[in-house]
C-alpha cells in the first residue's frame, strides 16, 4: 500500500511537468514538505517530448537532469506517478485529497535492467511520441525517465505476455495483482499544474489532418528530431518515410479562431521559428531542396525573441507568407497543397509542401466540469486567480497558455503562495 | 576539515548482470587490497531493502562512515543509496561498464579490468574526500531587501510579508507607486478581458505602508552593499543626507525601466508638436481628462481623430533604436484607443501596427474587444509624422502594398522600455578590442543601483540589451550573483501583470536563499551541497586567478591581495579550484585529490601490453548522462576509457592533465557544455574556462614530446547519446595510429 507521510504543513502538487516539478522542488528547498503527483508514469511532462527550446536552442533535457537531481536529492518530496487527484474537501490550511493510484504493476525492486521488455511481444501506440511508432507491452516510457521504473501495461495482463515478463525479472519486481488504490492524505495548499494537450488537429477541417498523411502537428514534428525519436531523429514524411524537405508550417492551427480555440497560445510563433531552423540541421545550408515557409497572422516575438525572429528572417531558406491558409488537398503523390491568398499585396497562392506542419494550439488540462472543488475557472479554460479559490493556486498552462520561462516564472510564485498558507497554519499553531 | 577516523565500506551489487560478467569477488580483493576499504560485502541486490539494509546496520554501528556502492550509475538508484552523515561514492559497474562492452569471452579481460579500476577510483575518490560540514559561519536573517518601490518592489514585499518575512523596501522618490502611480488605466488582467482597469495603486501603497513587517525607506538608494546570502549590509543613503545601515538576508532588485526617447527617431517629430506625445505621456493626458473627453495639448481641443504610431525605434537595427521588441505596446494602445472609444464612440482611433501582439487568452481577448469599439487596425509601418494642426501621418500600408497618409488630432507614439540596471560589471574589459589597439573603454555613464562590494563590479550583470535576466530557459531566476534576484522590467520587457507574478516568484528564490544561507546549503544548481571552498593561504601566489575567474563574485581580495571567500555567494562548480595553479582551494567533497587520486589509482598496463588507458572527464550533468543513456541503449564504447564525472569542466585543474600524461595515460577527453553566446554550461564560463586552460596544454605536450591529439575538449550535449561514445572511440583510434604514450612504468 502506497502511503505519504502528509499534515496541513504539506504542499500538494498535482502535476510534475515543468511547472509542477518546478514548484515541488522550490517549495522543498525552502525547508517544506511536498507531495507531488503525477498522471503518467514518469515525471517530466510535455518538455520531455520536446527537441530544443527557444531561443537558445539548447535541450530541455538538461534542464530536466537538474530538476530531477533536485527532486532525488531532496527527502521533503514524495512524488506519485500514475496518480490522479479524484477529490478534494477541506479549505485552505486545511484540505484532504483522495489519490487514485493505478497499477503500474511493477515495484521499487525495478532496477530498470530491461529484462522484461525484452521478452514480451505485444506493442501498442507509443505515447511518449504520440502514437507515431510503437512500444512494447512492458516499457520504460524513455530514456530519462524518472522514475527509473518500468511500466506493463495493462492491456497484456491476463495474457501470456504478462507471466512472461514477470519470468524474466530477477527482482520480484513485476507484481501482475497489483490493484488500483486509493489514498487520502491532508495538505495545507494545493498548486495546480496539469498543463496542457494540444488542441485535436482532427477538428480543423479544411487542413485535413485526419485524412492527409503529410499533415501533421508541431508536437509530433518535436518528437521526429528526437534520435531516440520515431524516426529516428529524421524528418519523415509519414505517408512514404521519404525525407521531407519542403515544409510548410500552419501558424494559429486552432488558436485565434473562434471554431477552435479563442484565444493565442503564445507559443507557436516561437515554436515555428525554432522548428525552422531544425531544417537546416538536418540538411544542411547547401541543400537547395530544403526550405521552410511560414504561414501566419501575427508573428509575436517579443522582447528579445525579435533577435531569434531577425535571425530566421534573415536564413534564406525560410520565408513568410501573411496568411491564414484557407485550405490544403493534396496531389497523386500525397504532396500537400496549399490555397489561400497572401494578404501583404493580395496575392492568391497554391503551393506545393513535402510535409505540412500544424502550429497546434494550447488547450489547458482543466476541466471544469470535473474539477475536485470549487474554482474560478475563465472561459478559456484556465484557473484565475481569485481569492475565492482559497488555498490552491494554478502554475504554469493551467493559469495561462505560456512557455516554458514563464510557465516556470508562475510556478515559483505558486510555490510562495503556498508556502504562505503553510507557513500561517505553522504561525497560528504556535 | 572534519576531524574524524575515515572507516571505508566497499558494497558490491552481483545484480543486473554485473555478477555473470564481472567476477565479484576479484573486485572484493581489489577493493580489499588497492581500495583499502575495512569492510567488503556483496549483496545480489544490492539496492533492495535487504541491501540498502546490510549498508545502514553498518553505518549505525559505526563500522562505516565512507560508503563505496559497486552497482550502477551515480544517478541511478539516489534515493536508496542516500545515507546520512557518510559520505558516498559510486562505482559504475553498470552503465559505466558491463553495459557498454560486449558480452563476449574475447572482451571478458578488457572489462574486468575496467570493473577493477572503477573500484579502485571509488575507493581512492573515497579515501580523499571528508563529510561536508556547515562551517559555521552561517547565518539566519529573514529579512529581505527590496529595491524599488514600484508595483514589483512593492508586490515583492507584501508577498514576502505575507509569508512571515521581513522587508526593507528603498525607493528612490519621494512616493511608492513607480510607473504605475502615472497610468489613468490598466490593461484588464481577470476575465472579461473588455476594457481598461483601475489600477488600485493606492490601495496597493496603503497596504504596503499598513503592513508591520515592511520598513519603508523614501527618497532613498543604496549606497553600498556588502557581504553575502544571510549577512548582507546594506547602507541606505537618503536624499537628505542621512543613512542607515540594515542588515538582510538576501535582496530582490526591482528596479524598472525606464522609457525610450523617441527623440532618438527623429521622423517622429516628437520635439515638435505638442500633439506628437508618447504613449506614458498619454496616460497624464487621460488622467488629467478624468472621465472627461481627452484634450488636445496643443490647443486644449477635443481629440476627435488619434493615430496610434505602434513599435517606433523598436525591434530595429538601426542606431539608437532598441534591437529589442517591449512586447506590451499594442496592448497599450488598445487600452488607449479605449479610453477615446469608451468616451467617445465616434472619435477615429487607428492603429498602425506590424505585428499585433497581443498574446494569451487575455492579449486576444483584449484585441477583440478593440474591434468590437471599432477601433482601425491597420498594417502599416510609418516612416514620418508631420506636425501642424492636423498631424499627417505618412505610412506603408502592408495590406493594399502601397504608400500612404493619414491625419489625426492626435499622434501616440509606442515608445519601448528600457531597463534601469546599473552598469553591466562585464561590460568594460570585454569591449575593448585589444587586437585592433582601440583602448579599452572605461566610461560608465549609469548610476550603480546595488553598489555591491565585491571584487567583480558593483550590479547585477547584464544578460542581453541591459537586461538582468537569466540565461537559462528552465531556470528564470537562475542569476550570477547569489541571493540577489531581479524582477520585473528590468528582468525583461513586461507588463503589470506578468511583472507581479515574477514579483512573487522572485521573492519565493529570495526567502529560499536566506533560508539556505542560514543552513550553509548551496543554491541551485547544486542545491543543498554543504560543502564550501576550503582554502590554504600558504602557498597561494595571489595570482587572483580565482577572484578574477569565479563565474559568481563570491571570492574578494583582502587588503594584502589574497582571496576571501564567501561561503553562502559560492555555487560549489570548482571553477576556482580549476584555476589554481598552485592548488589550495579544494571542497571537503571534491578537491584536487579526490580526483587525482582516482586517475592515479587506475591500474596502468605497461606499454607492450597493448592497452591504452583514455581518461575522460565529464560533465556530471550533460555528457555523463549522456554515456549512461548511451549504456542503457547498449552502445558501446572503448574498455580503454575510465571516466570521471567533473562538476564543471571548469572545475578540472590542469594538474590532473600533466599528471595523467606523466603517470601514461595515452589519451585524455574533456567534454563539457557548449559555450558562446547561448552557452549551456549552469555555472557560465566553466566550459569555456577548460577550453582557455586546455589551449595552454599544448606547451605541456610539447615539453614531453606527446602528440597534441592526446588531449582534446569536446562540448557535448546530454543528447549527444550516439555521439559521446564515438568520441572516446575516435580517440582509441587516434592512439592506435599515433601509437602508446612513452610515459608508462
Amino acid at each position: 500500500m502506497t502511503e505519504v507521510v502528509a499534515t496541513n504543513h504539506t504542499i500538494l502538487v498535482v502535476g510534475a511537468g515543468i511547472s509542477g516539478i518546478t514548484a515541488a522542488v522550490e517549495a522543498a528547498e525552502t525547508g517544506n514538505n511536498v507531495v507531488l503527483v503525477e498522471k503518467r508514469p514518469y515525471l517530466g511532462g510535455r518538455v520531455s517530448q520536446l527537441y530544443k527550446y527557444f531561443p537558445k536552442l539548447c535541450f530541455p533535457s538538461c534542464g530536466l537532469e537538474i530538476n530531477q537531481r533536485r527532486l532525488s536529492a531532496q527527502g521533503g518530496i514524495s512524488i506519485l506517478t500514475m496518480a490522479e487527484v479524484t477529490a478534494v474537501s477541506g479549505s485552505e490550511g486545511n484540505y484532504s485529497a483522495t489519490v487514485k493510484i493505478s497499477p503500474r504493476f511493477v515495484n521499487e525492486n525495478c532496477t530498470a535492467c530491461g529484462a522484461c521488455g525484452d521478452v514480451v511481444e505485444a506493442e501498442f501506440d507509443n505515447e511518449h511520441n504520440y502514437g507515431l511508432n510503437k512500444r512494447k507491452g512492458a516499457y520504460l516510457p524513455y530514456n530519462m525517465a524518472k522514475p527509473q521504473r518500468y511500466v506493463i501495461d495493462p492491456r497484456i495482463i491476463g495474457t501470456d505476455d504478462a507471466e512472461k515478463a514477470k519470468a524474466a525479472c530477477k527482482y520480484a519486481a513485476i507484481d501482475l495483482d497489483m490493484q488500483e488504490q486509493t489514498i487520502e492524505f491532508k495538505a495545507g495548499a494545493i498548486i495546480w499544474a496539469t498543463g496542457w494537450q494540444p488542441y485535436d488537429a482532427n477538428k480543423i477541417q479544411p487542413y485535413g489532418y485526419d485524412r492527409y498523411a503529410n499533415v501533421i502537428t508541431s508536437v509530433e514534428f518535436e518528437r521526429m528530431m528526437d534520435k531516440f525519436g520515431p524516426t529516428g531523429g529524421k524528418i519523415l514524411r509519414p505517408s512514404d518515410n521519404a525525407e521531407a524537405k519542403d515544409i510548410a508550417f500552419i501558424q494559429c492551427a486552432g488558436s485565434r479562431d473562434r471554431n477552435h480555440l479563442k484565444h493565442c497560445s503564445r507559443i507557436c510563433c516561437m515554436a515555428t521559428l525554432k522548428q525552422s531552423t531544425y531544417i537546416t540541421e538536418q540538411y544542411g545550408v547547401d541543400d537547395a531542396d530544403a526550405k521552410g515557409t511560414i504561414y501566419y497572422i501575427d508573428i509575436r516575438s517579443i522582447d528579445r525573441f525579435e533577435d531569434f525572429y531577425r535571425k530566421v528572417q534573415n536564413d534564406p531558406k525560410i520565408s513568410f507568407i501573411r496568411s491564414k491558409v484557407a485550405n490544403i488537398v493534396q496531389d497523386k503523390d500525397q504532396n500537400p497543397i496549399l490555397n489561400g491568398v497572401d494578404t501583404e499585396g493580395y496575392h492568391r497562392y497554391e503551393n506545393r509542401h513535402d510535409l505540412v506542419v500544424l502550429a497546434i494550439g494550447m488547450e489547458p488540462s482543466v476541466n471544469k466540469d470535473s474539477f475536485p472543488l470549487e474554482i474560478v475557472i475563465n472561459e478559456h479554460g484556465f484557473i484565475e486567480a481569485d481569492e475565492a479559490n482559497g488555498g490552491i493556486f494554478a502554475a504554469g498552462c493551467a493559469s495561462d497558455a505560456l512557455d516554458v520561462n514563464r510557465a516556470v516564472q508562475t510556478a515559483t510564485a505558486a510555490a510562495l503562495r503556498a508556502v504562505q498558507v503553510v507557513n500561517r497554519v505553522a504561525g497560528s499553531e504556535g | 576539515m572534519p576531524d574524524y577516523d575515515k572507516k571505508l565500506g566497499a558494497y558490491l551489487c552481483s545484480g543486473c548482470g554485473i555478477g555473470d560478467r564481472l567476477n565479484v569477488s576479484q573486485m572484493e580483493t581489489t577493493a580489499k587490497r588497492d581500495g583499502k576499504a575495512a569492510i567488503v560485502k556483496t549483496h545480489e541486490f544490492l539496492c533492495s531493502k535487504a541491501g540498502v539494509e546490510m549498508i545502514r546496520k553498518d553505518i549505525d554501528a559505526g563500522d562505516v562512515n565512507h560508503v563505496i556502492i559497486g552497482a550502477c550509475s551515480h544517478r541511478s538508484k539516489v534515493e536508496a543509496f542516500r545515507f546520512d552523515r557518510a559520505a558516498i561514492s559510486r562505482a559504475n559497474l553498470r552503465e559505466g561498464c558491463i553495459w557498454i562492452r560486449p558480452y563476449t569471452d574475447e572482451a571478458q579481460q578488457t572489462t574486468q579490468e575496467m570493473g577493477d579500476d572503477l573500484i579502485r577510483m571509488a575507493c581512492a575518490e573515497s579515501r580523499y574526500i571528508n563529510i561536508p560540514e556547515p562551517s559555521g559561519e552561517q547565518e539566519l536573517n529573514k529579512t529581505l531587501l527590496v529595491v524599488g518601490g514600484g508595483m514589483t518592489g512593492m508586490t515583492t514585499a507584501l508577498e514576502s510579508a505575507k509569508a512571515g518575512y521581513r522587508v526593507e523596501l528603498v525607493e528612490k522618490a519621494a512616493a511608492l507607486g513607480g510607473w504605475m502611480a502615472q497610468l489613468h488605466k490598466c490593461i484588464p488582467h481577470r476575465m472579461p478581458y473588455a476594457n481598461p482597469v483601475a489600477t488600485n495603486i493606492d490601495a496597493t501603497i496603503a497596504a504596503v505602508n499598513a503592513h508591520a513587517n515592511i520598513t519603508l525607506h523614501l527618497s532613498a538608494s543604496v549606497a553600498k552593499t556588502e557581504g553575502a546570502p544571510g549577512r548582507f549590509k546594506i547602507e541606505i543613503a537618503t536624499e537628505y543626507g542621512t543613512s542607515t545601515t540594515v542588515e538582510v538576508g538576501a535582496i530582490v532588485q526591482a528596479s524598472g525601466y525606464n522609457m525610450f526617447d523617441p527623440n532618438n527617431v527623429p521622423a517622429m517629430n516628437h520635439a515638435k508638436s505638442a500633439d506628437i506625445v508618447t504613449n506614458m505621456e498619454l496616460e497624464a493626458l487621460a488622467k488629467a481628462a478624468g472621465d472627461g473627453p481627452i484634450k488636445r495639448p496643443s490647443d486644449g481641443r477635443e481629440v476627435s481623430s488619434v493615430i496610434f504610431v505602434q513599435n517606433v525605434g523598436q525591434a530595429s537595427e538601426a542606431k539608437g533604436h532598441l534591437p529589442y521588441h517591449s512586447g506590451i505596446g499594442d496592448l497599450i494602445a488598445i487600452k488607449q484607443a479605449l479610453y477615446f472609444k469608451t468616451q467617445n464612440r465616434g472619435c477615429e482611433t487607428t492603429i498602425l501596427f506590424n505585428h499585433l501582439r497581443t498574446p494569451g487568452a487575455a492579449g486576444e481577448d483584449f484585441y477583440c474587444s478593440g474591434q468590437n469599439y471599432e477601433v482601425t487596425f491597420r498594417k502599416g509601418i510609418a516612416s514620418e509624422v508631420f506636425p501642424g494642426s492636423s498631424l499627417e501621418v505618412q505610412f506603408r500600408d502592408m495590406i493594399l502594398d502601397e504608400d500612404t497618409s493619414q491625419t489625426a488630432d492626435l499622434v501616440v507614439l509606442d515608445v519601448g522600455m528600457v531597463p534601469n540596471s546599473g552598469p553591466d560589471p562585464y561590460a568594460l574589459p570585454l569591449v575593448a578590442d585589444k587586437e585592433k589597439g582601440a583602448a579599452p573603454v572605461f566610461e560608465v555613464t549609469l548610476d550603480s543601483i546595488l553598489n555591491l562590494e565585491y571584487r567583480q563590479g558593483t550590479d547585477l550583470p547584464h544578460l542581453k540589451h541591459g537586461f538582468t535576466d537569466s540565461h537559462f530557459i528552465c531556470f528564470p531566476y537562475e542569476t550570477r550573483r547569489s541571493g540577489i534576484y531581479a524582477a520585473g522590467p528590468v528582468r525583461r520587457p513586461m507588463d503589470i501583470h506578468q511583472a507581479m507574478e515574477d514579483a512573487t516568484g522572485a521573492a519565493m528564490k529570495a526567502i529560499q536563499a536566506l533560508e539556505n544561507a542560514g543552513k550553509g546549503r548551496s543554491a541551485h544548481p547544486r542545491s543543498g551541497d554543504l560543502s564550501y571552498p576550503l582554502f590554504r593561504k600558504e602557498g597561494c601566489t595571489r595570482c587572483k586567478r580565482c577572484t578574477v575567474e569565479c563565474p559568481f563574485a563570491a571570492i574578494d581580495e583582502d587588503e594584502k591581495g589574497y582571496p576571501q571567500f564567501n561561503e553562502s555567494r559560492c555555487r560549489r562548480c570548482g571553477i576556482c579550484m580549476g584555476a589554481c595553479p598552485v592548488r589550495v582551494i579544494s571542497f571537503d567533497n571534491y578537491s584536487v585529490d579526490s580526483i587525482g587520486q582516482q586517475i592515479k589509482n587506475v591500474d596502468m598496463p605497461d606499454e607492450f601490453d597493448e592497452k591504452p588507458r583514455i581518461l575522460v572527464l565529464a560533465c556530471e550533468n550533460d555528457a555523463y548522462p549522456a554515456l549512461d543513456m548511451a549504456a542503457q541503449n547498449g552502445i558501446e564504447y572503448s574498455p580503454f576509457a575510465r571516466v570521471i564525472p567533473v562538476r564543471c569542466l571548469g572545475s578540472v585543474n590542469t594538474v590532473w592533465i600533466t599528471d595523467a600524461l606523466n603517470s601514461g595515460y595515452d589519451g585524455i577527453i574533456l567534454m563539457g557544455c557548449s559555450k558562446g553566446d547561448d552557452y549551456q554550461c549552469h555555472f557560465v564560463k566553466g566550459s569555456e574556462m577548460a577550453y582557455q586552460r586546455m589551449s595552454q596544454i599544448a606547451d605541456t605536450l610539447q615539453i614531453l614530446s606527446l602528440d597534441a591529439e592526446r588531449v582534446v575538449t569536446y562540448e557535448v550535449a546530454i543528447t549527444d547519446i550516439h555521439r559521446a561514445p564515438r568520441l572516446i572511440n575516435a580517440m582509441a583510434e587516434t592512439i592506435e595510429k599515433i601509437g602508446m604514450s612513452p610515459f608508462k612504468f
